[in-house]
């Protein structure tokens, strides 16, 4: 076998005047990293093969366990982090491409973080959103040019078809195999709840959730799995998948040994086969052709239903998103170079795609200069994490945001970013039954319609304090914006000033 | 009245409500205290098959049999809640025998124990059900 040139990341640690040795931490790693001793009647840990979970930390009844992160170190060299070295030794041990999950965990500017936003001072008053009406409802889709009245002057509906949401949130696309079932449960029954939609993801709906169609964004993707006319009709959107923020320009790889009983029969694709979705849609290899597909999807559904694309957020996002408003297209959806994945290459999850804000701040400046912003409406997704970053991104020109990584938090995953494993302790990225039953959607749905709730409230009050009373009045209101600590030409794309100015 | 109801289709089989019934049960305000090196004699406990597991306690029956069967008049409904009087209980067992549910067992000191749905101790309201990560078991009217 040779040397494992490997040392563990993390360590158990085990508070051995706590631990009752109930074994609990044992029956719920599914890593396996703890066992009892019979014989010295203690609980030990493998340190090795612990992925920080926390599965067992929040588990055990005694609060007996922590994970920390090894002081364990090479020699200190600003160059060859220890991670750059660890990930020579995993690959020139295995020969394999490194695979990780989630999204990209490096050091790069959140430029959320370094933009504030404004609150209304003695000039102009504040709202106080539990006395007065506040309107987070949007609607989605493309508008109409000109208002139109009969000759009688009444109104006439050149409405397109579009979405309503309860508030500017999506679940993003998750697909039924890259997380489980009861994964899905919650999400639908969520949505439903608070008004909002969640999405397939490209792996198809399983029939249980056709009633929840009108909540539900049917994804169409380069694999076509699990697309029929059903399928399409069951949704109250159609999403296209370009591509996805986490691995721009690849496609995915769900294995066969994954592609088992229901997962197999939703996707349309035989039992134990791998299900490859190509890199490119191998039928687009243009705008025109990407406008052949939307309408193909809008004739097949009989111009019912809006039709997204998805992208991601790449150099020439302004370009192609001033092309996909043309296509056709009512929506456009941006993702992020930080939007979580099941699995992705890791070079690729780290190193390709720009950050959200830029994306955005672009496209919705290219959309109005070029006089077509109101044909589409712009959805960003790709690391949301809180009220504060909707805010933000509403502000920057988006009409609202998909959220997926701090949807999965909710329901309990805590970041591990080992989904590719396929046995998520948590329930939520695996399809090992004994690990799925973890996540009782009964439980699970609550705290996602939790978390959009308070969202949501906090959306109100911060509006309430810039004296906005509608988020339609937030939208590419840039001047609501300032920044910090950003230089000239951050400032510029993202069309705000600095604070102070 | 609200019953301890266990829905099997969520219960991952951690055993945890076991603990979370002895430390109920032992009176002690820290866990490690109450359990350490302690081999415990819950109230609740865990049948576990190849994919299904469910816990079982005292189902505190409208006409429960094991209080018609005790000899010494141990057994006793109060509220609702089946409770045992330890001064009464003479260790017969014939209780156990009785119980449909294999919900009754030997407690210390010869006597039985049995769910009293935390109504006796300091917790006041089932721990068990507090303690499941999973909320497979409930306390609740149905
Ligand atoms: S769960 Fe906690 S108390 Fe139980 S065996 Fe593990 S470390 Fe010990
Ligand atoms: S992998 Fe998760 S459950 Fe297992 S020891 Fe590590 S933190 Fe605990
Ligand atoms: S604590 Fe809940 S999930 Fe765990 S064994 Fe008991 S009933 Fe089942
Ligand atoms: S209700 Fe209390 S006594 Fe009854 S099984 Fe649960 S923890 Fe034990």
């Amino acid at each position: 076998m040779g040397i494992n040139f490997l040392y563990p990341e993390y360590e158990v640690i085990r508070n051995m005047d706590k631990c009752i040795n109930c074994r609990v931490c044992e029956r719920q790693c599914a890593n396996e990293v703890h066992t009892y001793d019979e014989e010295r009647k203690i609980m030990c840990s493998d340190d090795a093969l612990c992925v920080n979970c926390h599965r067992c930390v929040s588990l055990c009844p005694t609060r007996a366990l922590k994970i920390v992160k090894s002081d364990h170190t090479f020699k200190e060299n600003a160059n060859w982090s220890n991670r750059a070295i660890t990930e020579i030794y995993k690959q020139s041990e295995s020969g394999g491409v490194l695979l990780s999950s989630m999204g990209n965990p490096k050091d790069y500017p959140v430029y959320f973080d370094k933009i504030l936003i404004n609150a209304s001072q003695v000039t102009n008053p504040s709202i106080d959103p539990l006395r007065e009406p506040m309107e987070t409802k949007v609607f989605l889709g493309s508008k109409p040019k000109k208002i139109e009245r009969d000759k009688d002057g009444n109104l006439i509906n050149n409405l397109s078809a579009g979405i309503e949401l309860a508030m500017p949130i999506m679940f993003s696309a998750m697909s039924y195999g890259s997380i489980s079932y009861n994964a899905h449960e919650s999400l639908a029954r969520a949505a439903k709840e608070v008004g909002i939609l969640y999405n397939t993801g490209e792996g198809g709906l399983h029939k249980d959730f056709y009633q929840y169609g009108s909540n539900t964004i049917v994804q169409v993707a380069s694999g076509r799995f699990g697309v029929h006319k059903d399928y399409l009709e069951a949704g109250a959107a159609i999403e296209i998948k370009m591509g996805q923020g986490a691995k721009p320009g690849i496609g995915g790889h769900l294995p066969g040994a994954k592609i088992v009983g229901d997962i197999s029969k939703t996707r349309m694709v035989p039992k134990g086969s791998d299900a490859i979705s190509p890199a490119p849609h191998h039928d687009i290899y243009s705008i025109e052709d990407l406008r052949q597909l939307v309408y193909s999807l809008k004739e097949a559904t009989d111009y019912k239903k809006p039709v997204i694309v998805k992208i991601a957020a790449v150099h020439n996002v302004a370009a192609i998103a001033s092309g996909i408003a043309r296509s056709g297209a009512d929506i456009i959806a941006i993702d992020g170079f930080r939007g979580g994945t099941g699995a992705a290459p890791t070079r690729i999850r780290d190193n390709v795609g720009i950050p959200i804000e830029l994306a955005l701040a672009s496209v919705d400046q290219r959309l109005r200069d070029e006089g077509i912003r109101d044909n589409v409406s712009i959805v960003i997704g790709g690391s949301i994490r809180n009220s504060g970053d909707i805010i933000k991104a509403v502000a920057l020109g988006a009409d609202a945001v998909y959220i997926g990584t701090a949807a999965l938090i909710a329901l309990g995953c805590h970041l591990c970013r080992s989904c590719h494993t396929g046995k998520c302790n948590w329930g939520i990225a695996t399809q090992r039954p004994e690990l799925v039953k973890r996540l009782n959607p009964n439980v699970g749905y609550k705290r996602l319609v939790n978390l959009v709730r308070a969202w949501n409230h906090e959306i109100k009050e911060m509006m309430g304090g810039m004296g906005i009373n509608s988020i339609e009045s937030l939208k590419g209101n840039r001047l609501m914006l300032r920044g910090v600590g950003l230089n000239e030409k951050e400032l510029q794309i993202l069309g705000i000033k600095h604070a102070g100015e | 009245m609200k019953r301890v109801y266990v829905n099997e289709e969520w219960c991952l089989g951690c055993h945890l409500c076991e603990y979370y019934c002895a430390f109920a049960n032992s009176n002690e305000k820290d866990m490690a205290k109450a359990l350490k090196n302690v081999i415990i004699h819950p109230r609740i406990q865990l049948e576990e098959g190849d994919n299904i597991n469910f816990a079982v306690s005292c189902r505190h029956c409208d006409d429960p049999l094991c209080v018609k069967g005790c000899i010494t008049g141990a057994l006793s409904i109060n509220d609702g809640v089946i409770t045992a009087d330890t001064n009464k209980c003479i260790g017969c067992y014939t209780c156990i025998l009785c119980c449909p549910y294999g919900a009754i067992s030997p407690g210390e000191h010869g006597v039985i124990q049995k769910c009293e749905l935390c109504t006796t101790n300091i917790k006041g309201s089932p721990h068990c059900v507090v303690g499941c990560p999973n909320s497979a078991i409930v306390f609740e009217e149905r």
